[in-house]
């Protein structure tokens, strides 16, 4: 299979304001929708058009739908701290009727987002001018009613629900249930469910935070919901491990009913294993069968029903393996990378640095390397694999690991649920590659 | 574990690293990150591990250095009309043999007898499971490990750490593993020299009849759960008085690891009481050269 790009959003600018730098990325279930979240606290949606029938080759642009301010920088008065406006999740809401619904949260609050269209306006009032200004009652002879006469679209986004106050640490993932009704909401040590219509309460489903915090060993990474079973939902936690937990059990699922873990290598060991066996995403197969995890150098795919071990795993940049006392100087070791399943459960996708990102054929045993860059961002162009050089001789064509640029990494991806259409985000860019239509 | 000799220097410049990590981590925007904290402190932990199995590993070659020194002059020197020369002597071989062992690692220390071994083996039972406030073990410490923290200590005994210093055949430095006391054994009398452990200084000069909680976990691996936060223990006790907030306090805790290595973050450290300020410029006083690299940030 091979990809071409289609489109890239935001600013060529070299130099990134940091506000514009991209957060989160999430396409509906339709994929008719993709959102973005930003550092700025805003959120950018980008629709698809109506595919162009004359022209079956080039599938159909994402154009902007709407733009909104989501969250705006707090402070907490009580605890002098701020609270950064940043989007650290987007979640769409099924849709049920015209309009779309999300929910998209910073660190402390979640907000759901009505985004609606209008694009028919009233005319005729009896009482009233065009210009909204009362009509004489006595210059009335006659009645009419009012008519709907088309108008340019106008794409509205209103706050429905606020929920807050219901997380002492950062929210790191929300998650929508199956049931439509409730969601999750998770931070570094607890995690809450909520009713879609309530706000002014939620239930705590998991608490990690020990007696003493001096004893704390492990938090919460990240969250999910199993896609078809609204009992089930799992959490992954910074020392490796995935807990699957049955809200029918009981009410406080502290305990798991399955701990998924993999034993570690000791041959590797060093002073960083922790940091890197911490996993930084979680994320169901849409069949349900399975669930894949992402820490700081690999994927890993586990089936539901093997808590022992991972069935697939795929090194993402294991080069980098010898590189981690510099990557932990600049921080980089802490980077969270985003994976994300193709509609069919077939390919996985995660990113890397100098704006690589690497996908993973399950089936054809099959990995390849691209890149988001400008530089190959010619309408159609097909990308070329990318290959890194570990050691020894470079070939042509491929870097070596000391020339990759640790400030270029891509952390959100996200694939289209039914087509191939990827968007991949890089610092403060959209990419949106599709794969070459013959 | 990584534990070459070049190790052990990488293992400074990460404490150092890392203890800025956490410094800076109190200013960033957005508050304190939970989960960057903790996976900065585990390295801060292996880290320290590494570097002090080098240095303990080091004091046990010139231990046995030491030790062979010993034997050859007694060879030259024996008397066998001096019988208190011979005691002496032979109390310093035996402490010696005995102390080599300490450096075997979980083994109590065998200073000064069995009341002493007794009195180590407590605290070690008591550091696998039990909150450092216990007072119920603590009645037979000894007082001389009470009254060694009790004094200001020299920064040259610990100029004994390095191997230049222990070029004196006269001289033996022995490392308490379970209680961290370095002592001295210079011409068979017994110096104990302050313990190596700064905050547990400034704790033990606090409370004198508490016991030493060992920080360094590198032995028991049930300590290792357990020490990660346990020097901001007490710290932390004190603070949850201050702060109504637990989860704020909580969260905070964990960047007062600073305070474990009592480096010169004290002074940026606007919470710290007095009493602490003072343990750590003691402690500062005595820390060897590694930790005055975190000093100069």
């Amino acid at each position: 299979m091979q990809w071409c790009f289609s489109q890239v959003k935001g600013a060529i600018d070299d130099d990134v304001a940091e506000a514009d730098i991209i957060s989160t990325v999430e396409f509906n279930h339709t994929g008719e929708l993709l959102a973005t979240g930003d550092k700025g606290g805003r959120v950018v949606i980008f629709q698809q058009e109506i595919e162009n029938k004359s022209q079956p080759q080039f599938r159909s642009e994402y154009n902007v739908y709407s733009t909104f301010q989501s969250h705006e920088p707090e402070f907490d008065y009580l605890k002098s701290l701020e609270i950064e406006e940043k989007i650290n999740k987007i979640r769409w809401l099924p849709q049920k009727n015209a309009a779309q619904f999300l929910l998209s949260t910073n660190d402390k609050t979640i907000k759901l987002w009505k985004i609606s269209e209008r694009d028919r306006r009233p005319e005729g009032y009896n009482l009233k001018e065009e210009d909204g200004r009362y009509k004489d009652p006595n210059t009335i002879t006659s009645l009419r009613v009012p008519v709907l006469i088309p108008m340019d679209l106008m794409v509205e986004a209103s706050p429905r629900r606020v929920f807050a106050n219901a997380h002492t640490y950062h929210i790191n993932s929300i998650s929508v249930n199956s049931d439509n009704e409730t969601y999750l909401s998770a931070d570094d040590l607890r995690i809450n469910l909520w009713h879609l219509e309530i706000t002014d309460r939620s239930f705590n489903i998991v608490d990690i935070k020990p007696a003493n915090m001096e004893e704390l060993t492990e938090v919460i990474t990240a969250a999910e919901f199993h896609p078809h079973q609204c009992n089930t939902f799992v959490y992954s936690s910074s020392k490796g491990t995935i807990r699957l937990c049955d809200m029918r059990v009981s009410a406080l699922c502290d305990k798991h009913s399955k701990l998924f873990e993999e034993p570690e290598d000791p041959s590797n060991r060093s002073f960083f294993s922790e940091i890197i066996s911490s996993i930084s995403d979680v994320k169901f197969s849409h069949n349900g069968r399975y669930m894949m995890t992402r820490d700081y150098l690999s994927v890993k795919i586990w089936d539901l029903n093997m808590e022992n071990r991972p069935v697939e795993t795929y090194q993402v940049h294991e080069y980098l393996r010898s590189k981690l006392c510099s990557l932990y100087e600049n921080d980089c070791i802490f980077d969270k990378f985003e994976c994300c399943w193709n509609g069919n459960d077939s390919v996985v996708m995660t990113g890397s640095y100098n704006n690589f990102f690497r996908m993973f054929d399950r089936g054809h045993r099959r990995d390849v390397t691209l890149e988001a860059s400008r530089e190959n961002s010619k309408p159609m162009q097909v990308l070329k694999p990318r290959k890194v050089c570990a050691g020894g001789k470079r070939k042509k064509d491929e870097i070596s690991v000391d020339s990759l640029d640790f400030n270029k990494k891509i952390l959100h991806t996200a694939w289209h649920p039914q087509d191939n259409i990827i968007a991949v985000a890089t610092t403060n860019n959209l990419y949106i590659f599709q794969d070459k239509v013959n | 574990m990584i534990t070459t000799m070049e190790c052990a220097v990488d293992a400074q410049s990460l404490i150092s690293i890392s203890l800025m990590k956490i410094h800076n981590s109190r200013t960033q925007r957005g508050g304190i990150k939970l989960h960057k904290n903790l996976l900065v402190s585990y390295v801060l932990r292996n880290a320290r591990q590494v570097y002090i199995k080098e240095k303990y590993a080091e004091i046990y070659r010139m231990q046995q250095y030491e030790e062979v020194m010993t034997v050859c002059n007694e060879i030259q020197e024996l008397n066998p009309l001096d019988l208190d020369a011979e005691d002496a002597d032979n109390e310093e071989q035996a402490r010696a043999a005995c102390c080599g062992e300490e450096m075997s690692l979980c083994d109590p220390a065998c200073h000064k007898g069995a009341a002493q071994s007794a009195a180590h083996v407590r605290t070690a039972s008591t550091l696998l499971g039990c909150s450092p406030f216990e007072d119920g073990s603590k009645a037979a410490e000894p007082s001389d490990y009470r009254s060694c923290c009790m004094e200001a200590s020299p920064v040259s005994h610990f100029d004994q750490f390095s191997a230049d210093n222990n070029r004196h055949c006269n001289k033996t430095t022995v490392l308490d593993l379970d209680t961290h006391v370095v002592t001295t054994v210079e011409n068979g009398y017994l110096h104990q020299d302050c313990c190596c452990n700064p905050p547990q200084c400034g704790q033990e000069a606090q409370s004198p009849g508490k016991k030493r909680k060992v920080e360094f976990g590198c032995c028991i691996s049930d300590m290792e759960e357990i020490s990660d936060f346990t020097a901001a223990r007490k710290r932390a006790k004190r603070e949850d008085c201050s702060y109504s907030n637990p989860d704020y306090t909580d969260t905070s805790n964990i960047s007062n690891l600073i305070s474990i290595f009592g480096s010169g973050f004290s002074g940026l450290l606007s919470r710290q009481a007095d009493l602490e300020q003072i343990c750590s410029k003691q402690a500062l006083a005595s820390l060897g050269a590694w930790t005055r690299a975190i000093v100069a940030f």
